[in-house]
């Protein structure tokens, strides 16, 4: 059985059939059963009744009764007779004793010649003092009929019930199938590298819809790390060519024109110093593309914000204070968080870095921190810096983007970039602002917003 | 000192062998896991350098994790290039005591194999650190030049701390990055050595004899002769 709607279809289709012969059994047993225990009651109070009456009465009694009781019986049904000894009929209205009827107090069933036409008749024997015989039956004839009319029904609705529960298999089946192949061809295409493809999601909202909205959200997930890979794989390509091919040059020159012992040191040493360089953007990459791809979330813990960032404060605290600058904190006593320490450290060493790099001698850096109403948390650094023009401001954060005034400072580009990551990995955002519209210069403001949750 | 150095890579093992060599240490070296880890369980060392990616069967990590789990408590140095948080979490977890990312500079490797052989034995620990008229409290945690109190901030006395456990030997800037600050990434601005000029303003301020002194190429050192 390959097919699962099948499966299921035939599952449908066993319970069905199943409750309707549960049903039909009841059905039957309390229609046709109930019949026979109504006939055996009667039988059974007729013969008590004539027992009695024999035994206030005797013979001549019981004969009157058994009389009575034939010339009350409209429907013709009762069946009487009373025997003596030597087998004379003293009452009743059946011919001869059946043969069958020998045991004394037991229900027997026998054809019978009832007043000349055959009949299927039910009767009791029971033994009277004096040797005398009594016979109390019924004749079923009519009952039979109905029985056989009821399990003719009976027959046909459990096939009918077959039938419908087939059907109903093969519709669901069909519903199945129909429902899920969309999401089929969906996998094929994607397993073909189609990765555009979606599932069609109805408007029912059905369970089916939620396994599409599902597959859509993994989709949207895995495209956006193959995205991912290829900006790494992009960055590699670009800008890593660049210093390597730099730090080569220069080798290669020096290997051509240096003189003496002294140059050739030096050239080795700057060798060795872009190389260094290299494995940092390398480094940096592969940090960001590490926070992009989302896997660092097995790693968050419980942190408080407020502490790690006195930490990095004190420790630019220094630097800043080396560039006659001054930096303040602004930070609440404390603010729990789950994240990755680690990683927001760097992304808060990065503005820091950014902002001291910028700010003038004389200049203030700020840093602050705070839970915004919608119970997410904010990290702002502003600097009084040159700031950035609004387009730089939304391009910051691109892979080596720098924008025109900082191409002379050192620096790779990519430090708002792993920012941005780690932002996002928290499930929050990096914006640039002007630190202070309208002043001149205006600054410049990293807002990052991180949720506090897992 | 005698160290055994697992590296399936010829060229980097000829590099760090001859290196430590220079610096008067032994070295023995093994090109993969189960060589590296028959060696290590059979003789004596002071120290292992490993690559956590080898041949053989045995990688870095389940090498440490065997000889650990045979009560072999030799400092371990990884020396890897899975430089990944987790890759770093993973070996120090399996009983590594420090780890280096490749690619690295031969004074850094130098300096860590240093500082994890001297490490300061557990059982003694010191209450007091002394280099020339230097003193420092471990327990008051206050800083003493000649008799005169010096005021430090807390991460100062770290700083010191960690300069002076490891007294005539070099501490490089990562070094003192991990192991003060905890941080396990390369800031683009200098802040250890704006960190360690104050700190050397501070104590030697007044004194003819500076204490801590920059090595080129490589990081600091804090000894009594000049």
């Amino acid at each position: 059985m390959q097919s699962a709607a099948l499966r299921f279809a035939a599952l449908f289709t066993i319970v069905f059939v199943l409750a309707s012969v549960v049903l039909v059994s009841v059905l039957w047993w309390a229609t046709t059963g109930a019949l026979d225990r109504q006939v055996a009651a009667a039988i059974r109070a007729d013969t008590v009744a004539l027992t009695e009456r024999f035994r206030e009465a005797g013979v001549a009694g019981l004969r009157e009764a058994i009389g009575e009781r034939m010339a009350l019986d409209i429907l013709n049904e009762a069946i009487y007779l009373l025997m003596d000894q030597a087998g004379t009929r003293l009452a009743g209205n059946l011919e001869s004793w059946p043969a069958i009827a020998n045991t004394e107090g037991s229900f027997s069933r026998a054809r019978i010649s009832h007043d000349g036409i055959p009949a299927d008749a039910r009767f009791m024997r029971s033994d009277l003092p004096g040797a005398l015989r009594l016979l109390v039956g019924r004749d079923e004839s009519e009952r039979l009929q109905l029985r056989l009319i009821l399990t003719e029904g009976v027959v046909w609705s459990l096939g009918a019930a077959v039938l419908i529960a087939v059907m109903g298999a093969a519709l669901i089946r069909q519903a199945l199938e129909r429902r899920l192949e969309p999401t089929y061809r969906t996998a094929m295409g994607i397993a073909g590298g189609e990765l555009t493809h979606r599932v069609p999601i109805s408007s029912r909202g059905d369970e089916f819809d939620r396994l599409g909205l599902g597959m859509n959200a993994m989709l949207d997930r895995i495209e956006a790390l193959m995205q991912g890979v290829r900006g790494v794989s992009d960055a590699i390509a670009h800008d890593l060519r660049t210093p390597i091919a730099r730090a080569r040059n220069k080798l290669e020159e020096s290997l051509a024109t240096a003189a003496g012992e002294e140059e050739w040191r030096a050239a080795v040493e700057q060798g060795i110093a872009d190389l260094d360089g290299v494995s940092r953007i390398f480094a940096a990459l592969l940090r960001i593309a590490e926070a992009e791809a989302g896997a660092r979330r097995a790693a968050f813990d419980t942190l408080d914000l407020s502490e790690l960032l006195t930490d990095a404060a004190d420790v630019y605290q220094a630097v800043a204070e080396a560039r006659d600058q001054r930096l303040e904190t602004a930070l609440p006593a404390t603010l729990p968080m789950v994240g990755d320490r680690d990683l927001i450290l760097q992304a808060v060493a990065n503005l820091l870095d950014n902002a001291v790099k910028f700010t003038p001698e004389g200049g203030l850096v700020q840093l602050a921190a705070s839970r915004l109403s919608n119970g997410m948390v904010e990290i702002v650094v502003t600097d009084s810096g040159p700031g950035l023009g609004w387009e730089d401001q939304l391009r910051a954060g691109e892979r080596f983007f720098r924008a025109d005034q900082s191409r002379n400072t050192p620096g790779s580009g990519l430090g708002l970039s792993l920012v941005r990551a780690v932002a996002q990995l928290h499930g929050g955002t990096l914006r640039l602002a002007d630190a202070h519209p309208g002043a001149e210069p205006p600054g410049l403001a990293a807002h990052v917003i991180l949720a506090c949750g897992k | 000192m005698r160290i055994l150095l697992v590296e399936d890579d010829v060229e980097v093992a000829r590099f760090v062998k001859k290196g430590l060599q220079e610096a008067a240490h032994t070295v023995e070296h093994a090109a993969n896991g189960r060589d590296g880890l028959f060696l290590a369980a059979s003789e004596q060392f002071d120290l292992l350098v490993l690559d956590r990616m080898l041949p053989g069967g045995v990688d870095g990590v389940r090498l440490v994790e065997t000889l650990r789990g045979q009560g072999n408590r030799t400092p371990v140095l990884f020396l890897s290039a899975l430089g990944a948080v987790d890759e770093r979490v993973r070996g120090l977890k399996a009983g590594g005591d420090d780890y280096l990312v490749k690619p690295f500079a031969f004074a850094e490797l130098l300096a860590r194999v240093e500082a994890l052989a001297r490490r300061p034995s557990v059982d003694a620990p010191a209450t007091r650190l002394r280099v020339a008229d230097l003193e420092l409290d471990l327990l008051s945690r206050t800083v003493m030049r000649a008799g005169k109190k010096i005021d430090v901030q807390p991460r100062e006395f770290r700083l010191l701390e960690h300069l002076m456990r490891h007294a005539g030997q070099v501490v490089t800037r990562t070094m003192l990055l991990e192991k003060v600050w905890d941080y396990h990434f390369d800031p683009q601005t200098n802040v250890i050595d704006v960190h360690v000029s104050r700190l050397r303003q501070k104590l030697d301020r007044g004194f003819d004899q500076p204490l801590i002194h920059t090595v080129r190429n490589a990081g600091y050192m804090i000894r009594a002769e000049p």
